[in-house]
């Protein structure tokens, strides 16, 4: 189908842009790749009346690597992140999630920032973003806030965004030294959204024991969801099989998952065990590197 | 907001295939109708028109990207490229050629998606492995070939290729 009409505001500054949100604010959405909003509109499941585009805004387009993090701005786009040098060398579990993210195409345009802003049960960034504790940073014409991911994601597609602010960027801290991550998901096919995933970043202490677990999953219920109790279990502990399997066994019954047509729910329960336990097993046994679907 | 002014048409201005084109369109105004019914060049196919059959791929400034997720206004300025321009200046010559060798389409019509798809992924990963191949294709939709001979013309146009660049002596490859 063809998407409602709307009007179009493209401004080639940040002030431009808030200044249009400021005005605009319930009515108006922010264009940024267009991977989930124009599905979306072409369908008429969403029919905003503004469209600020921020495709003109250059200033948004960058990826920086600072002291405590690389930021990523509202127009860095996906495929340019995973092929950034800090990213990989600093960054792994972002970029082995956005292997998993849209096809090539789709990862060509979307942004890092607009996939945090959808907020989708079953994307890969904001379990990333939970996971890592990353910092949104929000900008409205009034000022600027950061927005800690945990207060970010409220719900499935709802971010705790006002309607006059954007999300300017997103800062992910690099990966301590010491630690090892995977992320892993099983879908239909390798990229695209998939049935369950876990991110998952294991600190090892020189005794080789577990000093510290970061643990999310998403299992298509609700947003993503940080399973705390199964990184306190982990803590301090020797991960073997058996503390994987248990690990996996804890947080399956600790996380939301939905049922649909490609999984019921008690399906995905059991691929959360299975893939915690397989995330666990790959850190603890360094096969570290790039994401492994199966 | 009337919707007076949301219907009121804006000039956009696109580079495609190296020419510059002007055309009056409303904002809605998709990128994949304005190369097909503004401009005329119907190599691009529209399938799904929601981002997940790949009949519709373009490439926009050098990049691989589904045009019927963008909207004209929003890559104002951009340098588009389509099936024509690839093909007119034989880029795409050894993926066609292997396409028709090894039957590699039927109805034709993801064909247009597939083979800037095939050409974007073969530049980057010269020798790839035949899940290699899948997975790049795992978001172009083919209704008829059940992707057997799709992925045997793309794996033939990778060796060919290879044959083609490799140094005369052949020294430097395995
Ligand atoms: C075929 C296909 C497969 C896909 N597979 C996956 C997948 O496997 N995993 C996955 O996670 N996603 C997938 N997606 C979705 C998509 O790739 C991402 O969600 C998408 O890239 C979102 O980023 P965007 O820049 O395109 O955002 P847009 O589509 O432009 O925007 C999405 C939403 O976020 C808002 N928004 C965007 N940027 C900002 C900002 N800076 N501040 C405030 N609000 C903002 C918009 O208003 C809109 O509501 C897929 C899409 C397609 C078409
Ligand atoms: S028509 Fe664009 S992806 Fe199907
Ligand atoms: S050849 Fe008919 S859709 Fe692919």
């Amino acid at each position: 189908m063809k998407p409602a009409p709307f009007e179009f505001r493209a401004p080639v500054s940040l002030d431009g842009v808030l200044e249009e949100m400021r005005e605009h604010g319930e009515a108006a959405r922010i264009l940024a790749g267009g991977q989930s909003l124009v599905p979306l509109m072409n369908l008429r499941m969403l029919q905003p009346s503004v469209l600020v585009s921020i495709n003109h805004c250059k200033e948004l387009s960058y990826i920086r690597a600072e002291e405590d993090g690389l930021v990523c701005g509202a127009l860095a786009r996906q495929w340019d992140v995973e092929h950034d040098q800090v990213a990989i060398q600093r960054c792994p579990l972002l970029v082995q999630a956005l292997h998993h993210v849209g096809a090539r195409s789709n990862r060509n345009r979307g942004t890092v920032c607009g996939s945090l802003a959808h907020a989708d049960p079953l994307a890969e960034l904001p379990a990333v973003a939970l996971a890592l504790d990353a910092d949104m940073i929000a900008a409205s014409s009034t000022g600027r806030r950061v927005v800690p991911a945990r207060e970010f994601f409220v719900g499935a597609l709802e971010n705790s965004l006002r309607p006059d602010e954007i999300l300017e960027a997103v800062r992910f801290p690099y990966a301590p030294t010491g630690s090892r991550s995977c992320f892993i998901e099983l879908g239909n096919r390798n990229h695209g959204f998939a049935i369950a995933g876990v991110a998952l970043e294991v600190t090892f202490g020189e005794d080789g024991r577990c000093r510290r677990a970061r643990l999310a999953v998403m299992g298509g219920e609700n947003i993503a969801k940080r399973a705390s109790d199964t990184e306190v279990a982990l803590a301090g502990s020797i991960i073997d099989e058996a503390a994987a399997r248990e690990a996996g066994r804890l947080t399956a019954s600790l996380v939301d998952v939905a049922g649909d047509f490609h999984a019921d729910a008690a399906y995905r329960r059991e691929l959360v065990a299975v893939l915690v336990e397989r995330a666990l097993i790959q850190v603890a046994s360094g096969a570290a590197g790039r994401a492994r679907s199966i | 907001m009337s919707q007076a002014t949301s219907l009121r048409k804006t000039d956009v201005t696109l580079t495609i295939n190296g020419k510059s084109y002007t055309r009056q369109v409303e904002p809605r105004r998709l990128l994949v109708d304005f190369i097909r019914h503004d401009v005329g060049l119907k190599a691009t196919h529209i399938g799904c028109e929601h981002g997940v059959c790949g009949a519709c791929t373009v490439r926009i400034d050098g990049r691989t990207a589904r045009s019927c997720l963008h909207f004209a206004v929003a890559v104002q300025g951009a340098e588009i490229e389509t099936l024509e321009g690839l093909s007119a200046d034989g880029r795409l010559a050894g993926l066609q050629k292997a396409f028709h060798d090894a039957h590699g389409l039927q109805c034709g019509y993801c064909t247009p998606g597939v083979l800037l798809t095939a050409e974007e992924f073969l530049s980057e990963n010269p020798e790839p492995s035949e899940q290699e191949i899948r997975a790049a294709l795992s978001n172009n939709l083919c209704r008829c070939t059940g992707y057997v001979n799709i992925v045997k013309a793309i794996a033939n146009a990778a060796r060919d290729r290879d044959k083609t660049t490799a140094d005369p002596a052949g020294e430097s490859r395995k």
